[in-house]
């Protein structure tokens, strides 16, 4: 009985294993919903104010990695090397910025969320105002991508159609964050965390092991490969890449001042992220905000230190696998890809082998970014079951980072616009109800982006982080450190800096305002890194009107004053 | 509490961050990104050390250098009698 069981294990096929564990998966948070369901406005913004640190780190790691880091992010670095560390380096480093520079104040502030803290520090429902517009900005441009990673996972492995992959996607989400809030969002995070770090570690231990003899990935891409010749595996890349025509893989091709730009902008982007900054008004006291901080990095760490080791894996590996191989021959994962378009072979040359080439001329193999992670175990031969767990890690990722997204955008709404500036009155079920409701609408809007995905989303993603960079950072640190920042100063300054920002991106993006390509790119800053030079501008902006104009009032120092202090941070409130 | 506590609290915690943040810093821009060059002809085992800088060693001192500020704020804390609730 149970030999017949373990064999009848044995041969599932993956699409079986997928819907198992996808499906398993998804009963764990719908009941978790269930279970935390919100019951006042404040469980559905801060989830009560009481979540522990530990927890409040697993949701805020879940919320912070995203599908574009389960996904997409092992497998750029694939194909960028070096470059790569501009994620790895921008979207960790920008933690320290928020633990060290953030958390703590905002937590003692404590207020619903971040358009509130400019609202209320800036003593104006214009800044108010400028805060909404920016948050809903960056969560929607954000939201939209989460939406085609759940659409890809979906059209891949259920081989349902990806409109169905959404709306399956979509109700989930819909169910937990309307029904639950941020209370649900939480413990269902808390779930995803779960999920997704162990369905991203399996296939990357096995494959460490299987290529290098080495358990710990972390180690293993920078031991000797496991075949005898001693040599180290990032050399032999080194020397696959050099032979193809690529840069070498640790030298990388970006030049030092974009490098820089960029890792700058997703950094302070990072720290200026509403749904990530909102998940510290969710603890009790403002030591849990910079242990939860410290705890959610530590666990964000894990992930991160393991995607460039999956990223030189797998470039290896598909470089063996495919480099002047028989089309023919190539195994059943490549032909399975080729259906979603993410893998295409030309024959160039018309000799049946693929030519895998730097050249473009020359090229025959075009490899999307995102399918690195995806196809990773399968190219690596590993069993079926770890196949189908990378599908529910990634889908883990993206429905986690929508759901926080969704929950800003909804706040922003009910609390910010309607309570706050629209009607003052609204009661507590009033606005708990409108709170739902523009979930449920927020959702809809994601949903039709992600089925009728504009060709710009995927453009714009990395964008967000400049967006985020140029508005809110400046004007939450000026708050915090500098006592004279004035309300002109800090309006003027968001919107300077937003708009550059989005100058920057049209022109350059999009071939608005002239175009222009990267030779036209100004002091040799990409798109990505302008988020930089427009939170600098920001900066000089505000500084310099606020020399122009009064300073705050006497009650507004003093708030100031008060959150320096961690005692007596008290409860998220209202008013 | 005395604004003058206050104030040497607050003095006290920049003082914190501006070493915190250079360290930051050096190890990210500096080893991962400026020096990488330099670094990268001394290796640690088959990474070359700007490198492993870059897409390893900053995200391990980022996390040692959140729970070190934790530790020395706790202290300030309870220094200047903020620990209670």
């Amino acid at each position: 009985m149970m030999a017949n069981s373990i064999l009848l294990l044995a041969s599932m096929d993956v699409q079986t294993w997928t819907y198992v564990i996808v499906g398993l998966t998804f009963t764990i948070y719908i009941g978790i919903a269930i279970w935390t369901r919100a019951a006042s406005t404040k469980d559905f913004y801060v989830a009560g104010g009481g979540v522990s640190p530990l927890a409040n780190g697993m949701a805020t790691a879940a919320d912070w990695m995203s599908a574009a880091s389960f996904i997409s992010m092992a497998g750029i670095i694939s194909f960028a090397g070096y470059d790569g560390a501009v994620y790895l380096m921008g979207w960790t480093g920008g933690y320290v910025l928020l633990a060290l520079l953030l958390a703590p104040y905002l937590r003692k502030f404590g207020k619903f969320t971040v358009p509130d803290f400019i609202g209320d520090r800036y003593y104006s429902n214009t800044a108010r105002f400028v805060g909404v517009i920016c948050a809903l900005l960056v969560s929607f441009t954000y939201v939209a991508g989460q939406m085609r990673g759940v659409g890809l996972v979906f059209s891949r492995f259920l081989e349902v159609d990806i409109n169905t992959g959404v709306m399956i996607g979509m109700f989930i989400v819909l169910f937990y964050a309307v029904l639950g809030g941020m209370k649900g969002i939480t413990y269902t995070q808390v779930a995803q965390y779960c999920v997704l770090i162990f369905a991203f570690m399996v296939p990357a231990i096995f494959i460490s092991i299987q290529m290098t003899g080495n358990p710990i990935p972390q180690l293993g891409f920078g031991d000797t490969l496991s075949d005898g010749s001693g040599t180290y595996l990032l050399d032999k890349l080194d020397g696959l890449s050099a032979e193809l025509g690529f840069s070498e893989y640790t030298e990388g091709s970006k030049s030092m001042t974009d490098v820089f730009a960029i890792t700058l902008a997703l950094m302070v982007g990072t720290a200026g992220l509403p749904h990530v900054i909102v998940r510290f008004f969710t603890v009790k006291r403002v030591k849990d905000a910079r242990k939860s901080a410290g705890l959610a990095l530590l666990l964000i760490a894990i992930l991160y230190t393991t995607a460039p080791a999956v990223s030189v894996f797998a470039r290896t590996n598909l470089i063996e696998t495919v480099s002047n191989k028989p089309y023919d021959s190539m195994p059943e994962w490549f032909k399975k890809w080729e259906l979603t378009g993410l893998i295409t072979f030309t024959d160039k040359n018309e000799d049946g082998n693929i030519q895998y080439l730097a050249d473009k001329d020359k090229n025959e193999l075009v490899v999307d970014n995102d399918i690195m992670v995806l196809a990773n175990p399968e190219i690596a031969r590993l069993p079926n079951w770890v196949i189908a767990l990378v599908a529910a890690g990634s889908l883990a990722a993206a429905l986690s980072t929508a759901a926080g997204l969704l929950l800003v955008i909804s706040a922003s709404v009910s609390h910010d616009l309607i309570k706050k500036m629209v009607n003052p009155n609204i009661s507590e079920k009033g606005e708990l109800i409108a709170a739902r409701l523009s979930a449920v609408v927020a959702v809809g809007v994601a949903a039709y982006f992600g089925i009728h995905p504009p060709g710009f989303v995927a453009a714009t993603v990395a964008l967000a982080f400049g967006l985020a960079a140029a508005s809110f950072f400046p004007a939450i640190i000026l708050g915090i450190f500098y006592k004279r920042m004035n309300k002109e100063g800090a309006i003027a300054g968001m919107v300077v800096g937003i708009s550059s920002m989005i100058f920057y991106m049209l022109k350059f993006k999009f071939g608005w305002f002239g175009g222009g390509g990267k030779d036209d790119w100004w002091f040799g800053i990409s798109p990505e890194g302008f988020g930089t030079v427009a939170m600098v501008l920001n900066f000089i902006v505000s500084i310099a009107i606020m020399k122009f104009t009064p300073a705050p009032p006497e009650d507004v120092q003093e708030i100031v004053e008060n959150i320096r202090i961690p005692s007596g941070a008290g409860e998220a409130t209202h008013h | 509490m005395s604004k003058s506590n206050a104030k040497a609290y607050w003095r006290e915690n920049i003082k914190y961050l501006f070493i915190l943040l250079a360290i930051w810093f050096l190890v990210s821009y500096g080893a991962g990104i400026l020096f990488k060059d330099a670094l990268n002809e001394i290796r640690l085992g088959g990474f070359k050390l700007g490198f492993w800088f870059a897409q390893q060693g900053s995200i391990y001192i980022f996390v040692i250098l959140i729970f070190v500020y934790v530790r020395l704020m706790n202290k300030l804390d309870k220094k200047y009698g903020y620990d209670g609730e």
